[in-house]
């Protein structure tokens, strides 16, 4: 069936838009902090999969792009010793996120790329459709 | 002479169809181009061209409950493609090489559409005699 097309470049376009929501999520609170390890803000990334009754399938060799969840985390908060911050604990510390910027950035590049491309392979197999159905003119 | 659409079409829509297969596990695997372990398949044009050519050896059908066996489009032909850099997640998936496939592959399809297309003109022309 010709539609699946755009159904897997759908489902990918799904879950790269999934992962640059939690990038922008992710850079836009990297600056919070709290005051405690459990109230600040933990990095959040999708976790991706493929659909697994067709991918265990061999006659039927496609599989959709399936996001299983988001998990957050669990590398340690940065701590810094800051006693006149409105936020900070008894002891004088403040609990910064644990977003990592830099590998955001990368992140949302792949992210936006790999969105690209689903975009290409819906447009082409669009292009082929409408050929298609001009067939014997 | 009889005009016939499986004779005067020949192999074009099964090309076709395989086109359109292939063009689906390519879309697939750059769909998962992200996915841990994804595995990319592709497959084999011509191993599917020898099976389409040769009706090759099929069951006997000695009861009417039988139920024919589904013609498949690539059936078992699908493979794993080797990448040439593997990645410590285990996704085999290379962009460039799918994206490189996937256009090869729309290409061809346009060139099977554009054959069966003669086709079809050849046949109005034999019809319309003139």
């Amino acid at each position: 069936m010709a539609l699946s097309i755009f159904d897997i470049a759908g489902s990918g376009m799904n879950a790269q838009s999934l992962r640059l929501n939690l990038v922008a999520s992710n850079i836009s609170n990297a600056n919070s902090v709290g005051s405690s390890e459990a109230d600040v803000y933990k990095s959040r990334q999708p976790v991706f999969a493929a659909e697994l009754n067709n991918a265990m399938n061999k006659q039927d060799a496609t599989s959709k792009v399936n996001v299983l969840g988001v998990v957050e985390s669990d590398d340690a908060p940065v701590m810094e010793y800051a006693p006149h911050h409105p936020m900070a604990n008894k002891d004088g510390y403040i609990f910064k996120s644990n977003v990592n910027t830099v590998e955001e950035m990368a992140n949302m590049m792949s992210a936006s790329r790999s969105y690209q491309n689903n975009v290409e392979v819906l447009n082409t197999a669009k292009q082929m459709m409408l050929q298609t159905l001009k067939m014997g003119q | 002479m009889a005009i016939n659409f499986d004779t005067a079409l020949g192999i074009e829509p099964k090309a076709l169809a395989f086109r359109e297969k292939r063009g689906e596990i390519l879309a697939a695997n750059l769909a998962n181009a992200d996915t841990p372990n994804f595995k990319a398949r592709d497959v084999d044009f011509k191993s599917v061209l020898k099976q389409s050519m040769t009706s090759g050896v099929a069951m006997e059908r000695t009861h009417a409950g039988h139920i024919a066996p589904q013609q498949q489009v690539v059936g078992a032909n699908v493979m794993y493609r080797n990448p040439y850099q593997v990645s410590l997640d285990g996704n085999t998936v290379e962009a460039h090489v799918e994206q490189a496939k996937y256009a090869e592959n729309a290409v061809q399809y346009q060139a099977s559409l554009q054959f069966m297309s003669s086709k079809f003109s050849g046949l109005m022309t034999a019809l319309r005699g003139q």
